[in-house]
């Protein structure tokens, strides 16, 4: 079943073109992922699934997205439920400057939790989902700026967590993070996505290849070619598709 | 021979360094000497004083006359934080509402059109604004409110549209000094843009702020030719905020031109006690800007 499904979506910056008619669907409880050279426009489409483009001036959109059956694009759409059924994890682990507490139940209380029972057990709950809670249970009131880039990370998908999202979008969620590191995250993603679906951006194509079941390849604002990760890889259908893969091009 | 020329020509150079050194250390020294020439000088003439008629009757005494050899700065101490104050009550709510509207809640356009404006307002000769208060508010207030209209409360409404450029630029620039990933991670959670002032970007910008309001408050308690104008002077504890009010900045400039001996030295002495104000006042903005710094 699609979660997300995509019509002709084109994305305009100014009078540059960004996407060009896209169309697709993101099945539940599947991770996909979306590959590309830079400038290619995945993570502008990434953005667009939940609106973080309308932090951009001029800018314009057409086409559809609907989102458990209803137009994101349609005027009048709660922004506010939106980006809370739709979270997202940054390139760079962006914790605000805040306490590890004050982090995690940020998304509660701008939802209007206030009850502190409620806040810590949902806090215990999120931390344990990312395998935070025992390294960080005595460490609740410190700096989340003090934490290692992984633990910052993973602080950060504990946030969306917490407000109970249906959709994760990733934006190269390992860029900034060491192999360790990122091993560790790509198993994290393998057990979010029993809870949910998951949209990744990547620019590393053994990622792609390991944690996603089905995997796009943008170029040039066009999404190329979609389908199972392994028929990308090893028997892809379009010779675009198969220069990039293959290393000839990107 | 070669090896000859060259070793001259690097030691030519190294030369030329030492002494390009040595004339920005002169440099630089002499503009701190300034400071240094300037705090003897105002210490060396004023502080004697104070300890022949008493710390104690110099600052709490309540009356200031001259000629009697009678020098209370007390009046003058309230007088200059009652205007200080006032104008922060004024200029700071003022003051970061712009900020935040200019940084959070409008176009670029917008900002590049504003932002400047704003900063000519710190252009602006106080004696412009001294005349503007004189002609327009001092009536106003005298006629709605009563008491002779030179007040407190004008002396604090001018005075808090004087630091308005001071706390709206540097909050502009502190606010936007947050990593703009602060603010995209608020937004994608779902939180409002106000929530995201209010619980992220105002406490990560929350030292920038309080410089800037350190450094309007320092402007407000320096400030003579607009309160001279608009204060009204007189040498007494102001019962409400309409009352008339002096300044210590406005005993000096008010006084000095005719004072001779004692009295002479009295202004100086409030000009010590000035000088302790804003050093303290500047290094309590020199030290919050300065813990931003170490906390990226």
């Amino acid at each position: 079943m699609a979660i997300i499904e995509v019509r002709d979506l084109n994305f305009y910056y100014g009078k540059f073109q960004a996407l060009k008619g896209i169309s697709l669907d993101f099945a539940v409880n599947k991770i996909t992922a979306l590959i590309g050279p830079s400038g290619c426009g995945k993570t502008t489409f990434l953005r667009s699934l939940n609106r973080m483009t309308d932090l951009i001036e001029d800018v314009r959109v057409t086409g559809t997205v609907l989102i458990d059956g209803e137009d994101i694009y349609r005027p009048g759409t709660d922004l506010l439920a939106l980006r809370k059924k739709v979270g997202m994890v940054f390139q760079r682990p962006n914790p605000f400057p805040l306490s590890v507490f004050d982090n995690v139940v940020y998304g509660l209380r701008v939802h209007g939790v206030r009850d502190g029972k409620v806040l810590e057990e949902k806090l215990m709950r999120s931390l344990e989902a990312v395998h935070l809670w025992d390294e960080l249970k005595d460490r609740l009131d410190d700096d989340a700026l003090k934490l290692s880039g992984e633990q910052q990370q993973r602080l950060c998908i504990a946030r969306l967590v917490a407000v109970e999202p249906e959709i994760l979008l990733m934006d190269e969620p390992c860029s900034a993070l060491d192999l360790a590191a990122t091993a560790n995250i790509e198993d994290l993603m393998a057990e979010l996505k029993k809870r949910y679906t998951i949209v990744i951006v990547t620019h590393n194509m053994q990622q792609a290849a390991r944690v996603s079941d089905v995997t796009g390849y943008f170029l040039l604002g066009e999404l190329v070619e979609i389908g199972e990760t392994r028929q990308i890889f090893t028997n892809p259908q379009d010779a675009r598709t198969e220069d990039y893969i293959t290393g000839r091009f990107g | 021979m070669a090896m000859k020329t060259k070793k001259r020509g690097k030691n030519r150079l190294e030369r030329n360094d030492r002494l390009v050194r040595l004339a920005l250390l002169v440099i630089a020294f002499s503009a701190v000497s300034v400071l240094l020439v300037i705090t003897v000088f105002i210490v060396q003439q004023g502080t004697p004083i104070m300890f022949k008629y008493g710390l104690k009757s110099f600052l709490a005494g309540g009356n200031w006359y001259p000629s009697e050899k009678v020098f209370g700065l007390w009046p003058m101490i309230v007088g200059s934080l009652f205007v200080t104050a006032g104008a922060l009550v004024i200029g700071v709510p003022f003051g970061l509402a712009c900020a935040i509207v200019l940084t959070e809640f409008s176009s670029k356009n917008v900002r590049r059109v504003i932002k400047p404006i704003v900063e000519l307002l710190a252009g602006i000769p106080s004696v412009v604004y001294g005349f503007m208060g004189v002609i327009i508010l001092v009536p106003f207030i005298r006629q709605t409110f009563g008491g002779p209209g030179l007040s407190v409360l004008a002396a604090s409404i001018v005075l808090g549209i004087m630091i308005l450029p001071t706390i709206i630029s540097i909050s502009v620039d502190s606010l936007q000094a947050v990593p703009p990933s602060y603010r995209e991670g608020s937004i994608a959670l779902g939180a409002t843009r106000w929530q995201t002032v209010k619980m992220v970007l105002f406490p990560a910008a929350r030292s920038g702020i309080i410089a800037s309001i350190i450094l309007g408050m320092g402007r407000a308690i320096g400030e003579t030719m607009a309160t001279i104008m608009i204060a009204g002077n007189a040498a007494e504890i102001p019962r409400s905020l309409l009352a008339p009010v002096r300044t210590l900045t406005s005993n000096i400039a008010l006084e000095m031109s005719y004072a001779t001996g004692e009295h002479r030295e009295a202004l100086f002495a409030t000009g010590v006690i000035l000088f302790i104000i804003i050093m303290v006042l500047n290094t309590v903005a020199n030290a919050t800007s300065s813990r931003r710094r170490r906390q990226p």
